[in-house]
């Protein structure tokens, strides 16, 4: 620090701020904390009551797991995330070979057009689909579910798996092609290889998404056709209940095992 | 590789029509097709006819709606210029103070990050109801003697979103200040500024991208928001969220909703465009 230089009671008045510092960084990460650790601590209370601790119990993961409504939306909203998963993380891959390695004319605007789709906000994305399975009469359901959540998916695997295909020496390749590689031979052996990470890293960003949207899967999904989330909204719609909290506590320890898995492939950027 | 040549084209014809096609299909397509609603006439049963009606945006100028449009800019803006106030310090204290715990500090803002807005928001539910943790405290600590109305108000809402989207304003300003050369700081001391001095004339400046960044990625999600003001809001703190959903699902005046979205989208790009010239592009996309 700048201010060791100056004097000791210069240097004490600038303990001060950091002091107040530390204390303000604290209470933000309480702030974001606590609502989450009050939420799964009651989902272990022994009454129905959310707000008074009565003793531990696990009965509420009891009653989840034998509401058959629940482990049906669990079904629908996994069959969902694992088919726009594995559709997403294919188009954006090449979409993410495309733009790097190639230039052509419209490219800037397939760069706009994939990042307006990572920031419109979900509402106008939601509404304009749903305005549109209609005018083509498709039913709503699974397959425009599914169809949403591709949709709003590439556009993230893409941008994950540029990053890592930026980072890449393409000498490689290069040397795999003079060594008489064909361009498939190229991309099997060499570069999938190589940019696996970034691919894994967008499949499970991908998952993440499908997995926890509300918003756009709330207009598209039409009667019937119940993923987690919407199960959720519809149980806290009816009121609280420590069966809510229980459910919260999966889908957020699911969600933090899948992100935590995710940086992992990130960062192994190096030693790939 | 023959640049130009014919398997080129073809490769590349390739690696692109999947992504021309969905994004074509299911993105694009959809928004010209809330464009050409907007200007449409909603019949009674929900039909609607194409044409140029321009009463759709007009509308909004109803006092009625105008009011819908006011209240959201205000909670819209009161939430960005909180997380600001919140976000910044934190940035700040990560990107300085944090030593070898940054990587785990800047984890814990990711963390929530990732969880599900609609899960936040419910633990807010669960705060803030009638016989909720925050009336109790209230009670315990002898402020007011009977339950008070927390949930169901403007400033529910806001706490709501400043919860939810704290961290969306944290990360890209923890970006920008890790890429500040902290020499600049070690420079403007050693010319004799005070602390204060340094952070207000070097290294807030450098750090306006960040702070760009984050406000937009905090304002356009909440002008949008509709699940936090449905489950946090009640009826009485409608916000264009909840209006555009209610004349997609119960009103069924197609037309107006599609105006309503469709200008939700231009707000978006106007701001990003703002920031586009402001920053350039890249930043955006480290987040």
């Amino acid at each position: 620090m700048g201010d060791s230089k100056g004097g000791p009671i210069y240097r004490g008045l600038g303990k001060i701020p950091d002091r107040a510092l530390l204390m303000f960084a604290g209470l933000v990460y309480l702030f974001l904390y606590a609502p989450i650790m009050v939420l799964i601590f009651f989902s272990f209370n022994s009454t129905k009551n959310t707000q008074v601790w009565t003793g531990f119990s696990t009965q509420w993961y009891g009653e989840l797991v034998r509401d058959s409504s629940v482990l049906n939306a669990f079904k629908l909203s996994l069959t969902v995330g694992l088919t726009a998963t594995a559709i997403a993380t294919v188009i954006g891959t090449l979409t993410a070979l495309a733009l790097s390695r190639h230039t052509f004319r419209g490219k800037t605007f397939a760069d706009s057009a994939i990042y307006a789709a990572t920031v419109m906000p979900e509402i106008v994305v939601g509404v304009s689909l749903l305005v549109f399975f209609v005018a083509a009469t498709i039913p709503l359901g699974i397959v425009t579910i599914i169809i949403a959540h591709v949709a709003f998916c590439i556009s993230f695997v893409t941008i994950v798996v540029r990053a890592r295909l930026s980072g890449m020496d393409r000498s490689i390749e290069e040397a795999a092609q003079d060594l008489g590689a064909s361009p498939v031979q190229t991309f099997l052996r060499v570069t999938l290889p190589l940019i696996l990470p970034g691919v894994m890293a967008g499949a499970l960003l991908a998952f993440t998404l499908s997995f926890d949207d509300f918003v756009i899967t709330f207009f598209v999904s039409g009667v019937g056709s119940s993923t987690l989330p919407l199960k959720i909204y519809s149980m806290i719609k009816f009121g609280v209940s420590p069966v809510i909290n229980a459910l919260s506590t999966v889908v957020m320890v699911t969600t933090m095992i899948l992100i935590l898995g995710g940086s992992r492939f990130l960062t192994s950027r190096e030693d790939a | 590789m023959g640049k130009g040549g014919r398997g080129w084209t073809l490769r590349l014809a390739g690696l692109l029509t999947p992504v021309t096609i969905w994004l074509g299909l299911f993105f694009l397509v959809p928004l010209l097709l809330i464009l050409a609603y907007s200007f449409g006439t909603s019949g009674v049963y929900g039909g609607i006819t194409l044409g140029f009606n321009p009463g759709n945006y007009l509308k909004v100028f109803d006092p009625l709606y105008l009011e819908i449009i006011v209240r959201t800019l205000v909670i819209a803006l009161t939430n960005t210029f909180l997380c600001l106030l919140l976000g910044y310090p934190l940035a700040y204290f990560i990107t300085f103070k944090g030593g070898r715990y940054k990587n785990i500090l800047i984890l814990l803002v990711m963390i929530p990050f990732w969880t599900s807005l609609l899960l936040r928001a419910y633990a807010w539910v669960v705060i803030l109801n009638g016989n909720g943790i925050a009336n109790r405290t209230l009670q315990f600590l002898g402020i007011t003697d009977h339950p008070l109305l927390l949930i169901f108000t403007p400033q529910a809402v806001t706490m709501g979103m400043v919860y939810s989207y704290l961290p969306f304003m944290i990360l890209p300003l923890y970006a920008a200040l890790e890429k500040f050369d902290r020499r600049l700081k070690e420079a403007a001391q050693d010319l004799g500024a005070s602390r204060w001095h340094t952070f207000w004339r070097v290294t807030f400046p450098l750090s306006m991208p960040g702070v760009i960044a984050g406000s937009i990625l905090v304002f356009i999600p909440s002008a949008g928001e509709f699940v936090i003001p449905n489950l946090l809001g009640g009826a009485r703190t409608v916000m264009v969220g909840n209006l555009i959903q209610s004349q997609f699902l119960s009103a069924r005046d197609w037309a107006f909703g599609s105006a309503l979205a469709v200008m939700l989208a231009v707000l978006l790009v106007g701001a990003i465009m703002f920031y586009v010239r402001k920053v350039g592009t890249e930043k955006l996309e480290g987040v």
